[in-house]
C-alpha cells in the first residue's frame, strides 16, 4: 500500500527521524495560515498526490510570503497533475503540505528494502540525491552504496559509519546519520514497511540531516496487525474498478486494451496477458478470481470486467485442477444471463467434467466460443474483438 | 526416482482439520502419498477423517515417524508453523499458505539457517512427484509419469505446463511450485541442482515471473554447470511497471525484473525460451529431439 509524502513523514517522525516543519492543508486559507504558523517566510508548497516527478509537473513550488504560499495552493489545489508516473490522464490534487524552507547544503540517497536474494534488509545510500535514483544506478552505479543487515542484531553503528563517510560526510554528521538510520530501521521492522525511500536526504548548512522528501509503501499482507496505517488508505488514489474488486479478494488491475480477461491464479493470468498480445490484441486487464472460484465470484469478476467500456470481447482461461468444470459452466451462464453481457465470450477450461461443462455452454444459446488451449483461444478472441 | 518426494515419504498435514487442509490431505492419500496425521494445537488426541491429530509436530514425528509436512494455516500463523516444523526436524516442509507478511518469512528462514529443513514455498501449488506422491495442491489426474522436471513460481501455470507435457506424451518426474513471494524457502537454483543429480530427470521446465532477479540467478547457475535441456517460460511480458500482479514478488520496480530481461539472460544460458505459454510443451519435444 502506497501512502501520502506527508503521511509518509508522520510515520518517519515517530520513529525519530528528523523532517522538516509543515503541515497539510486542503484549501488555499489553510496552506496561508500554516505559512504564517512557520513564520511568513520561505515555504515550500507541495501537491500531495502518490506518484513521483511532481517538481517537474508543477506540483512543488517555493513561496517566499504567507500570501504566495496561499496564492500557489490555489494553483495546485485542484489542477491535475501529469507526470511520468501518473499516465497521460493525471492525477487531480486535493492537498498540498506545507513546510518550511531550508538551506541545503548536500542532497542524499537513503532507502531500505528487503534484498529477495540476500533474503535480509538492505540499506542503500548514495551522496547523489535528490536525482532519480535508477538513473545514478545505471550511469554512476559506483556511486550507490549498499549495506545488509542482519535481522538477528540488527543495524549496528559501524555500518551507518560506513555509509556515512562513504557518502563524504564529516564526523558529526555521520554521528547524526547513525542516528537517523537507527530510527529507519525501526520504523521499517515494526511498520512492516516494503520500502523507505527518502531523496533528497538534507545536510542543511547549519549542519542538521532531514527528511526533505519520504516515500514510504508498506506489505499488504502485513496490514492486518497496523490499523493506524490502514487509516491512511486513499481511495482517490485508486482505480475506482480496482477498489471494487479488492473487495471481492478480486485480484484487478486496469490496463489500456480491449480484451476483458478472466482467469485463475496470477501467473496464469499474467500469461494469458502475454498470449493476446501475441496473438496481435491487447488485454483490458489483469484479473485474477483466485483458487476457490465460484460462481458469485465468477459474477462479480463479470461485473468488474464489464463495466470497463474499452472491453470488446472476454476470455475465460481457468485451469481448474480441483475445480468442476460443469460448476464453472454453470457459473458463467448465470453471471451472463444476470447481468445480460453482451459482448462476445472465449472460454478456455481445464479440469474435471471439462465435456459436460463445453456442453452446458453450448447449449445455452448464449455468445459463447470454446476453445481447447490456450493459443486458440487467444487467436479466437483477439478475432472477436476486431 | 525423482527427487524431494517418493512413495516412502511421510506427510503430515498442519492444519488438517481446516477446510483447505481436509480437502487437500484426502487428495494426496486419494493419488497414494502416505498421508501419516495431521497437527491442529488444541485437537491433539482426537482424530478427523480417520488420521490421528497431534497438538505439536514434534508430537506427530515421535508418533508416526514423519518426515515431511504440508502448511495449510492462515497467513498470521504460516511463518511460525513452519518454525515448528523445523525444530522438530522434518527434513521437507511445503508451504501452501498465500498472504504471510514478508517479515514473518524473513524470521522463519533466519531460523532456518544451518537446519536442515528444505522449505518449499510459500504461497506455492506444493510438490507432486507423478505417480508416487504429493504435498500440496497440483491436481494428480493431469500428471503422468515420465522423465520431465519443473520448476515453476506460479501455480496455475504450472498446471498448464504439465497439462502440455501430458497430453503431449511427455511425463514429468517431480514438479515442484516454489512460489512467487519475495522471500522463498527453495530457488530455481536450489530445485535445479536436485533435477541435475537426479538421473530419471532428463530436461526441465522453468517459469519464472516479473519482478526480482532469481531467473538471471538461474540462468547463471544454469550457463556454468546445469547440462540438461531447459525450456523457459517467463509470465508478465506485458506487464506494466510499478504494479503489483497478484503475488507479491511480481513487480517491475525501478525498471529491474522485467520479462525482457530475463528471458535475455535464459537464452543467453542456452535455455529454450518460448515467448508463447502455449508452446512450452511443443518445445520441450524439439528439444528432446522428438
Amino acid at each position: 500500500m502506497k501512502i501520502h509524502e506527508y503521511q509518509a513523514k508522520s510515520v518517519l517522525a515517530r520513529f525519530g527521524v528528523p523532517v522538516p516543519r509543515g503541515e497539510v492543508a486542503t484549501t488555499p486559507a489553510e496552506a496561508g495560515a500554516i505559512a504564517k504558523k512557520l513564520g511568513g517566510g520561505l515555504c515550500v508548497v507541495k501537491a500531495q498526490i502518490h506518484a513521483g516527478g511532481r517538481g517537474k509537473g508543477g506540483g512543488v513550488k517555493v513561496a517566499k510570503s504567507a500570501e504566495e504560499a496561499e496564492q500557489l495552493a490555489t494553483t495546485i489545489i485542484g489542477m491535475t497533475l501529469v507526470t511520468h508516473q501518473t499516465g497521460p490522464e493525471g492525477k487531480k490534487v486535493g492537498r498540498v503540505l506545507i513546510e518550511e524552507g531550508l538551506q541545503i547544503d548536500r542532497e542524499l540517497y537513503v532507502s531500505i528494502l528487503i534484498d529477495r536474494a540476500a533474503a535480509r534488509p538492505v540499506i542503500i545510500a548514495s551522496a547523489a540525491g535528490g536525482m532519480d535514483i535508477e538513473e545514478v544506478a545505471a550511469k554512476e552505479p559506483e556511486k550507490i552504496l549498499r549495506e545488509h543487515v542482519d535481522p538477528g542484531v540488527g543495524l549496528q553503528p559501524f555500518q551507518s559509519r560506513k555509509l556515512a563517510f562513504g557518502m563524504g560526510l564529516g564526523a558529526d554528521a555521520a554521528t547524526k546519520l547513525v542516528k537517523l538510520l537507527n530510527a529507519v530501521y525501526k520504523a521499517f521492522m515494526e511498520t512492516d514497511a516494503s520500502m523507505i525511500e527518502i531523496n533528497p536526504l538534507i545536510l542543511t548548512k547549519g549542519g542538521d540531516l532531514l527528511a526533505l522528501d519520504a516515500k514510504v509503501s508498506f506489505d499488504d499482507n502485513a496490514l492486518y496487525r497496523h490499523s493506524d496505517i490502514r487509516d491512511f488508505r486513499d481511495l482517490s488514489e485508486e482505480d475506482p474498478l480496482e477498489v471494487e474488486a479488492s473487495k471481492f479478494s478480486l485480484n484487478y488491475i486496469r490496463l489500456d486494451g480491449t480484451i476483458g480477461c478472466m482467469v485463475n491464479g496470477a501467473g496464469l493470468a499474467m500469461a494469458t496477458m502475454d498470449i493476446i498480445k501475441l496473438a496481435g490484441g491487447e488485454p483490458a486487464n489483469f484479473l485474477d478470481v483466485g483458487g476457490g472460484a465460484n460462481a458469485e465470484q465468477i459474477k462479480n469478476a463479470f461485473r468488474i470486467l464489464m463495466a470497463d467500456k474499452n472491453v470488446k470481447a472476454v476470455l475465460i482461461n481457468i485451469f481448474g485442477g480441483i475445480l468442476r468444470c460443469d460448476v464453472l459452466a454453470a457459473g458463467v451462464i448465470a453471471a451472463v444471463k444476470e447481468l445480460g453481457v453482451r459482448v462476445p465470450i472465449v472460454i478456455r477450461m481445464e479440469g474435471t467434467n471439462v465435456e459436460e461443462g463445453k456442453r452446458m455452454l453450448t447449449e445455452s444459446g448464449l455468445n459463447f466460443t470454446t476453445a481447447d488451449s490456450m493459443g486458440e483461444a487467444a487467436e479466437r478472441v483477439v478475432a472477436l474483438a476486431t | 526416482m525423482a527427487v524431494l518426494l517418493d512413495r516412502q515419504t511421510r506427510l503430515i498435514v498442519q492444519g488438517l482439520t481446516g477446510r483447505e487442509g481436509t480437502f487437500h490431505a484426502k487428495a494426496a492419500a486419494a493419488y497414494g502419498t502416505k498421508v501419516v496425521g495431521g497437527v491442529t494445537p488444541g485437537k491433539g488426541g482426537t482424530t478427523h477423517e480417520g488420521w490421528p491429530i497431534f497438538n505439536s509436530v514434534h508430537d506427530a514425528v515421535r508418533e508416526t515417524g514423519a518426515n515431511a509436512s504440508v502448511i495449510f494455516v492462515p497467513p498470521a500463523f504460516a511463518a511460525d508453523a513452519i518454525m515448528e516444523a523445523t525444530d522438530a526436524g522434518i527434513p521437507l516442509v511445503v508451504c501452501i499458505t498465500e498472504g504471510i507478511p514478508t517479515l514473518d518469512m524473513l524470521k522463519a528462514l533466519l531460523f532456518m539457517a544451518g537446519k536442515r529443513t528444505r522449505l518449499i514455498g510459500p504461497n506455492c501449488p506444493g510438490i507432486i512427484t507423478a505417480g508416487q506422491g504429493k504435498a500440496g495442491i497440483i491436481p494428480g489426474h493431469i500428471c503422468k509419469e515420465g522423465r520431465i522436471g519443473i520448476v515453476s513460481k506460479s501455480g496455475t501455470l504450472t498446471y498448464e505446463a504439465i497439462h502440455q507435457l501430458s497430453t503431449q506424451g511427455m511425463g514429468q518426474t517431480t514438479c515442484i511450485g516454489i512460489g512467487g513471494d519475495p522471500l522463498i524457502g527453495t530457488t530455481f537454483i536450489d530445485a535445479l541442482r536436485l533435477f541435475a543429480a537426479d538421473t530419471d530427470t532428463d530436461a526441465v521446465i522453468m517459469i519464472g515471473e516479473i519482478g526480482g532477479t532469481a531467473e538471471q540467478e538461474a540462468a547463471a547457475f544454469i550457463a556454468r554447470e546445469f547440462r540438461k535441456p531447459v525450456v523457459g517460460f517467463i509470465a508478465g511480458q506485458t506487464a506494466p511497471p510499478g504494479r503489483r500482479m497478484g503475488h507479491a514478488g511480481a513487480i517491475i520496480a525501478g525498471g529491474q525484473g522485467t520479462a525482457a530481461e530475463k528471458m535475455e539472460a535464459l537464452t543467453k544460458a542456452g535455455v529454450h525460451v518460448v515467448k508463447s505459454p502455449a508452446d512450452m510443451g511443443q518445445r520441450m519435444r524439439e528439444a528432446l529431439g522428438r
